[in-house]
């Protein structure tokens, strides 16, 4: 058996599987019924300031057929009064004491009215907050969430008058709506924060109705940027946390958040740095019931890979990490088909020829047209074997021998110590050396 | 006819004469849609007699785009519901799908063209194609069916006056009346006939050229002639008590329960029908749907000569239709109305009635010798009318010929692409 209990910055969980603060965490209902489906923890839908929503508040992105690979939102924080709120977050607590439960925070930025709801929060029993600095709409225009998220000082500030008062463990969640990520993040460190919760929503406008030419969502005609999020965030949210995760000033724990729909997105959350991993959407769209595959699938992986503790796993991919300038440019791969597994689409030849390097023939044979790898001409670029619907028909194929090693900064050095200019036709040179054709 | 079959309620007429292939939904055809891998150079183009541009159209439907997924269908075959509906798509088009190599379902490509071309007619038939300018000629086309539909179509938008030719009242000839109810309705092949009339053909129906109008007048009268005229009479068996009561066609029969008025067709408790073509299987399902109780199916050569499709002979098998093999008719017996069908087995050479009320002769149809040979100059050969294949053009300059007419009788799919090519044959003709 695995063990997947979790500690992030002293919030302690039997598994890593927490609703993300937003609509499935809205109420003591949800939230016990979630808990009773296997659920780890829950961040509790931000309370705060006195909000009213609107309708519509959500708007769907389909692509190719898929339902719902984005969802983009404008609805603000819990608008239920915030009384009920902490009544319910109490009751829960203490009908599952295992489990953790964190509760999000939003209010104007003044120092006394957060002390207060930090106070009264602590007062429920709960396990932790978190701090809502992500929020990209509706919030951010009254100077709070995203508008507290995307200035660094902003950011310092709050945690600070929370940490003054705070007794339990403090997340603070990022936007990211910034350009570099990692300076909330540090800013937050330095109050003092006990760990960080990535991404919030990312601005967005989903779409226009191509009947009604209405931006959705509408609200009775009118459109506004939401936050977007969904399986179709998740590369943007595993930069993210990655870059955070070989911050060398940083050394926080990291809750994961976007696009985390099963267990194999939450196991690369984890293998770039997640301690915890946070979801929402998913459960919009399926229902609580989706945690029992992400327990049991990730529980199955692990074992198959011999990985007991997800303290196996937690940023094992991070050493990986490294800048352009650093890769080996005589690396070299190429693209090979298997003809008997090759079905004859056709879409690796079209992809390379319209869309990459020229180096795939259609060769005609008594089966209708055969693809074949020019592999002299071949770049090594990969997008055949992506766009192949056959599982394991192409593959990419080491062909260096693994022997020589050059980087990009390694030559700009050289050239540098012999006071010499890269120059295209020194670069040419340097190719002609080691048999790189570029075409 | 004797002891004819209970007649059923009409419900139980519609439920067995509904259609086998059921349309999809807007959800269902977006998500078939969107399976489509996009093929580049699909074989499923290829395998198409009319070369319809496959993955273009399913591309369409996907992005929602169902006008130009129509344009796309109709620009290569101007009979695209009753393709969509009754192509034999499982040894063409989705036969040849890549899904196939790798032992998944192939693209339900047939379905798709019909969703199609469904929202095409609904929406009122937009006009939605390019045209040349009018020249001013004239072509005469011989009957409505899918040839003389198609050719007429293309003609038309090549910019010639067209008239059609057609000796039934109702027009679209096999389209018509040669397709089961249960993959087709007559209202079908009527939309593609109405579509044809909207791009500015006439169509004469209830005119027999021969009779009503003669051969010479319309050479005369027009610049070109084009001939989809499909074939004639069925074959006789030529034994014995074929002339009996309850011995018919299947052609005639297929027709007559086209009408959808199925308690007006009589049919035996226990039929035969002869011959194992798709026609033959058509007939044999038809009767089963219409209340008879035994139905059979004799063929003097084996199973694996059949030249029905595998899934038709696995509907009739579904539908309980027996299959006697390798047997001979020899006479039909009776006294005024068919009573056994005698055969024997050309392997053992054993003698075997079977009893029956019904026969149905399914062996084929000869061709229409005697209009044909009337014309100066077309000529037959091996029973078919002969053509320059790459111009489609008889041995008449004026005269062009496509369809079953020419290769002696294939699927309509062939018919509808022998026609839209004859009138590119013509065009080049006329415009020498």
């Amino acid at each position: 058996m695995v063990d997947l209990s979790i500690n992030c910055g002293g919030i302690k969980s039997p598994n890593p599987f927490w609703l993300a603060s937003g609509p499935p965490s809205n109420s003591a209902y949800q939230n016990c019924k979630a808990f009773e489906l296997g659920w780890g923890g829950t961040v509790w839908k931000t309370i705060g300031a006195p909000v009213m929503n609107v309708c519509n508040r959500y708007g769907g992105l389909d692509a190719d057929g898929q339902k719902l690979i984005g969802l983009n939102n404008i609805e603000l924080i819990s608008d239920r009064p915030i009384e009920v709120n902490f009544k319910e977050i109490a009751e829960t607590k203490q009908l599952w004491p295992d489990r953790a439960v964190i509760v999000s925070l939003m209010v104007e930025s003044k120092k006394e009215t957060w002390h207060d709801i930090v106070k009264r929060t602590i007062d429920t029993g709960a396990d932790g907050i978190e701090l809502n600095y992500g929020c990209p709409h509706g919030m951010s225009e009254r100077g709070m969430g995203a508008a507290v998220g995307q200035v660094p000082d902003y950011c310092k500030m709050i945690t600070e008058w929370v940490m003054e008062v705070s007794t339990i463990p403090v997340l603070v969640k990022l936007t990211p709506n910034v350009t570099n990520i990692n300076l909330p993040a540090r800013a937050a460190k330095a109050a003092g924060a006990s760990g960080l919760s990535l991404i919030n929503t990312i601005n967005s406008i989903i779409g226009v109705n191509l009947d009604t030419l209405e931006i959705q969502p509408s609200v009775a005609g009118k459109g506004s940027h939401g936050g977007y999020a969904g399986p179709a965030v998740k590369p943007i949210a595993l930069h993210m946390i990655s870059q955070l995760g070989i911050d060398k000033e940083l050394g926080l724990p990291i809750s994961g958040i976007g696009g985390i729909g099963n267990w194999k997105d939450a196991a690369e959350f984890i293998l770039l740095g997640a301690t915890s991993v946070q979801v929402c959407t998913a459960v919009m769209h399926y229902g609580f019931r989706i945690v029992e595959d992400m327990i049991d699938g990730l529980s199955n992986w692990m074992n198959s890979k011999g990985f007991s503790s997800l303290e196996d796993i937690r940023g094992k991919c991070l050493p990986q990490i490294d800048e352009f300038g650093n890769f080996n440019l005589l690396h070299k791969t190429v693209a090979r088909i298997n003809q008997e597994k090759c079905i004859h689409c056709n879409l690796c030849y079209i992809a390379c020829d319209d869309g990459a390097h020229q180096c795939i023939d259609l060769i005609p044979s008594e089966t209708g047209c055969k693809t074949v790898v020019r592999e002299s001409d071949c770049v090594g670029c990969d997008l055949c074997s992506i766009v192949c619907p056959v599982e394991d028909c192409i593959s990419m194929v080491r062909v260096d021998d693994n022997s020589k090693f050059k980087s990009w900064n390694q030559l700009v050095d050289e050239f540098k110590k012999n006071n010499a200019e890269l120059t295209w036709e020194k670069l040419a040179e340097f190719q002609k050396a080691h048999g790189i054709v570029i075409h | 006819m004797k002891n004819i079959a209970p007649k059923l309620t009409a419900e139980q007429y519609a439920k067995n004469f509904s259609e086998i292939h059921r349309p999809f939904n807007k959800n269902g055809a977006l998500q078939e849609a969107n399976r489509c891998l996009f093929c580049y150079d699909s074989p499923c183009t290829k395998a198409c007699p009319t070369h319809i541009d496959i993955p273009a159209f399913i591309k369409k439907i996907a992005t929602g785009n169902l006008l130009g997924s129509a344009k796309t269908i109709l620009n290569s075959n101007w009979i695209a519901l009753t393709f969509a509906k009754a192509c034999p798509v499982k040894v063409l088009c989705e036969g040849a799908c890549v899904y196939n190599n790798e032992n998944e379902k192939p693209i339900e490509i047939g379905r798709l063209q019909r969703y199609a071309i469904d929202a095409y007619f609904e929406n009122g038939m937009p006009d939605i194609f390019e045209r040349q300018p009018k020249k001013n000629k004239s072509v005469a086309v011989v009957g409505s069916g899918p040839a003389g539909l198609a050719c007429s179509a293309e003609l038309s938008l090549l910019g010639y006056d067209v008239t059609v030719f057609e000796a039934s009242s109702v027009p679209g000839g096999l389209d018509t009346w040669g397709i089961a109810p249960y993959k087709t309705k007559r209202e079908d092949s009527l939309k593609e006939v109405a579509l044809v009339e909207k791009l500015g053909v006439k169509i004469k129906t209830d005119t027999l050229v021969g009779k009503d109008i003669s051969t010479e007048k319309l050479l005369n009268s027009f610049d070109a002639v084009f001939l989809g005229i499909g074939l004639g009479e069925s074959r006789d068996l030529n034994i014995p008590g074929e002339n009996l009561k309850g011995v018919f066609s299947a052609l005639n029969f297929i027709a007559k329960v086209k009408e959808e008025k199925w308690s007006n067709v009589d049919i035996g408790k226990r039929v035969v029908v002869i011959g194992a073509g798709n026609t033959a299987i058509d007939a044999a399902t038809e009767s089963v749907r219409l209340g008879a109780q035994e139905v059979s199916i004799v063929y003097r050569a084996s199973k694996e000569k059949m030249r029905a499709y595998y899934f038709e002979v696995e509907l009739a098998k579904k539908d309980g239709v027996r299959f006697y093999f390798n047997s001979i008719p020899k006479e039909i017996l009776g006294n005024d109305f068919v009573e056994a069908l005698k055969c024997v087995n050309s392997l053992s050479n054993d003698e075997f009635v079977i009893d029956v009320d019904t026969v149905i002769k399914a062996i084929g149809q000869n061709p229409k010798t005697d209009f044909i040979l009337s014309i100066p100059g077309v000529e037959l050969n091996a029973n078919k009318l002969k053509v320059n294949p790459q111009t489609y053009q008889t041995g008449n300059e004026k005269v062009f010929a496509g369809g079953d007419a020419i290769n002696g009788g294939k699927e309509v799919v062939n018919a509808a692409y022998d026609g839209k090519m004859a009138a590119h044959g013509i065009d080049k003709f006329l415009q020498k």
